[in-house]
């Protein structure tokens, strides 16, 4: 039924998209628990059934064949969960926030899903980027997009900082530094007085050109949730950074950062700057997880130490580990999984942390590459595979 | 500054250099052996003080007094099951992804480690809370001056610089001891002298989560406070002490504990305004240390044959 030979239509990916999209919408608006069990069981048994049958790679083919025209069927897709939601606070506070996590897991994929380099500090740089827009957005008239950059810039930064020894160490060495600069980086929040400490701090809300995204938007004789409007940029920012990062992947730089993963010592006979793609990636990286916490900050209003500890740059890892490490696509999915079940199962949200470490490890036992492994590099995106 | 003062942030930075030391024992063995790290081993620790502090609650409602025989059953109890979970973490975790890369390694005991936390946090009798524990030892005060020496302090100090003492000797001097270093040398060339490679890496993590074990009641006896969360620093921080005094190396470990306590130690002494900063400095000074010896004090010869 779903033959190898022929390149598929769009037909089968967009039909995919829809029910994924519909899947979504239906998880984040039922609230009735049983209701979300069946749910969540009919999503399982569709997955398994949709890869059993081939259908799941069959439209995977498809979507590959004709990505331009599937990215903007995607961006539509959201676009209209966002709408249909667009009067419950919770499920679009949710859906911004999976959307934020995934634009830090972009930058996380840059650095360890390709580069290979180790950070378990993410929570502090996705920190960075949230204590930047407090600070900037409470004593300065900068225009807020450019906050957002500058909670990116000020990641970057400070992530520089720790250049050098991330250079110059290898494997556990290397995972110390990010480890120790996350603890840090907590600690340092906890104690220092002018940045809140322990209690944190309150930040204002996000206007750009004069559209406060705090007040909910009024069509005819409806308002709508203010988190309507974040969950818009929220994702305006998302598609900008899985742009870049696609673009960067499909680009030279992409692949030498796949041969300095693979094999540093047989990148650099070949005459690649490792050092130099190390740094490169490791600066996307927290430029990125920056960006997305200058916003998050913004969205919730107030930021303190416990939203950027050590389990956090955890939660990160543990979202690109289950969705495949460098398969930009499986984060999405990944992160709905960790972020947006534990919240609305209000059964096992004493038990949120103990059930996704379970997930973890049974993945990582039975499943090293992920839930979504990543494929391999086509270099002709357009064109549909030849057979040989 | 007054000298018993001094004398008296010397015992207690001695005090959290011990318990820091053995933590970083651990590390290094599991890394001697395996080349992994097991992030789980600071909650195996809280799992032990919690498994010796619901022995000391059952003991009592079994009516045993004698606070010797409580504490020598406690141990026990604590550092047996403990080394039962060190070689089931080891047995089926850590030995099915022997050859996967060591991030996955890394990660899957990350895990657990949280699930240890967790279990305890969600299954222990109102385990979010902070927990008192027991004070068992003596608390006989010696003064000399402004410095107070108090007996269980005194113990305790003993107890671990004893039983560091004697896992080197276990490491240097006995057959099993030279068996563990052989699999930490070449584990295929160990497996060819006939040595049971198996057996080695779980007496070595058996022995560890043992260490991480007794340390655990020995941080609740100090503090007669645990919770929760009590390993996950110490982990933290034993995993800092290890890797700067040279993985795999149990005299690096040794020194990496003592080091990490003198830093946080000194900021308290130098700058009593900033201690607050005390672990912002120490884990500083750690970052610092590795970008100039990036394999450890005490480092491995790092050469790569391609």
């Amino acid at each position: 039924m779903f033959s190898a030979d022929k390149s598929p239509g769009p037909l089968p990916a967009v039909v995919g998209v829809i029910a994924i999209a519909v899947f979504a919408m239906l998880l984040l608006r039922i609230h009735d628990q049983w209701g979300l069990l069946v749910l969540a069981a009919v999503g399982g048994i569709a997955l398994l059934v949709a890869a059993r049958t081939g259908a799941a790679a069959y439209a995977e083919r498809a979507f590959a064949a004709h990505e331009p025209l599937m990215n903007g069927v995607v961006i539509i897709a959201f676009v209209s969960v966002i709408a249909v939601l667009a009067r419950q606070d919770f499920s679009l506070l949710i859906l911004a926030t999976v959307l934020l996590y995934s634009i830090a897991c972009l930058g996380l994929s840059v650095q360890l899903g390709y580069c290979g380099v180790m950070n378990f500090a993410g929570a502090a740089f996705f920190g960075a980027g949230g204590y930047t827009a407090a600070v900037l957005g409470a004593h300065t008239g900068l225009p807020h997009l450019l906050i957002v950059l500058a909670g990116g810039v000020v990641a970057g930064l400070l992530g520089s900082l720790l250049l050098l020894p991330v250079l110059r160490t290898r494997g556990h060495y290397a995972a110390l530094i990010t480890v120790a600069f996350g603890i840090l980086f907590r600690s340092f929040l906890e104690v220092n007085n002018t940045l809140g400490g322990p209690q944190g701090l309150t930040v204002p809300g996000m206007t750009i050109f004069g559209w406060s995204l705090g007040k909910g938007l009024v069509i005819g004789d409806t308002t709508l949730s203010f988190y309507f409007n974040y969950a818009l940029v929220t994702l305006g920012l998302a598609i900008v950074v899985f742009g870049v990062t696609r673009r960067l992947e499909r680009s030279w730089v992409g692949m030498h950062f796949d041969a300095v993963r693979i094999d540093e010592v047989a990148a650099s006979t070949f005459g690649l700057n490792v050092q130099g793609l190390k740094i490169m990636a490791f600066v996307i990286g927290n430029v990125f997880a920056g960006m997305a916490g200058a916003v998050f900050a913004m969205m919730t209003g107030f930021i303190s130490p416990t939203d950027f500890d050590f389990s956090t740059s955890l939660v990160l890892i543990a979202i690109i580990m289950l969705g495949g490490l460098g398969n930009l696509w499986g984060i999405l999915p990944a992160a709905a999984f960790v972020l947006i079940l534990p919240e609305k199962l209000q059964v096992i949200q004493e038990y949120r942390f103990l059930l996704y470490a379970g997930a973890v490890i049974l993945v990582l036992l039975f499943r090293p590459a992920g839930l979504f492994p990543r494929r391999l590099r086509r270099h002709f995106p357009l064109k549909a595979p030849s057979r040989a | 500054m007054d000298i018993g003062f001094l004398a008296q942030y010397v015992l207690s930075g001695v005090m959290l250099g011990v318990v820091y030391a053995m933590v970083a024992v651990g590390f290094t063995l599991y890394f001697g052996v395996l080349d992994v790290i097991n992030f789980s081993h600071g909650d195996v620790l809280t799992a032990g003080a919690f498994v010796s502090l619901a022995t000391y609650l059952a003991l009592r409602a079994a009516g045993v007094d004698s606070p010797v025989l409580v504490l020598a059953i406690m141990l026990v109890a604590a550092i047996g099951s403990m080394a039962v979970l060190g070689v089931v973490i080891a047995k089926f975790f850590v030995l099915p992804l022997r050859y996967a890369p060591p991030f996955i390694t890394l990660l899957i005991t990350l895990m657990i480690g949280i699930a240890i936390r967790e279990s305890i946090r969600l299954f222990y009798p109102s385990g979010s809370n902070p927990q008192s524990f027991p004070h068992l030892l003596p608390k006989t005060a010696y003064h000399w001056g402004n410095l107070i020496v108090r007996q269980d302090t005194l113990i305790l100090i003993v107890t671990g610089l004893v039983v560091i003492a004697l896992v080197n000797l276990f490491i240097n001097h006995t057959r099993a001891g030279l068996a563990i270093r052989a699999v930490a040398q070449d584990g295929e060339t160990a497996k060819v002298m006939g040595i049971n490679f198996e057996w080695i890496v779980l007496l070595a993590f058996a022995l560890g989560s043992a260490l991480a074990a007794l340390a655990g009641v020995m941080n609740g006896l100090y503090y007669n406070e645990i919770n929760f969360g009590t390993g996950l620093m110490l982990g933290i921080i034993g995993f800092c002490a290890a890797v700067v005094g040279g993985l795999g190396n149990i005299y690096g470990a040794i020194l990496g504990g003592f080091l990490f306590a003198l830093l946080q130690t000194i900021v308290v002494i130098a700058v009593p305004s900033l201690s607050a900063y005390k672990d912002v400095f120490a884990f500083g000074v750690i970052i610092l240390l590795m970008v100039i010896k990036p394999t450890g004090m005490i480092g491995e010869v790092s050469a790569e044959r391609v």
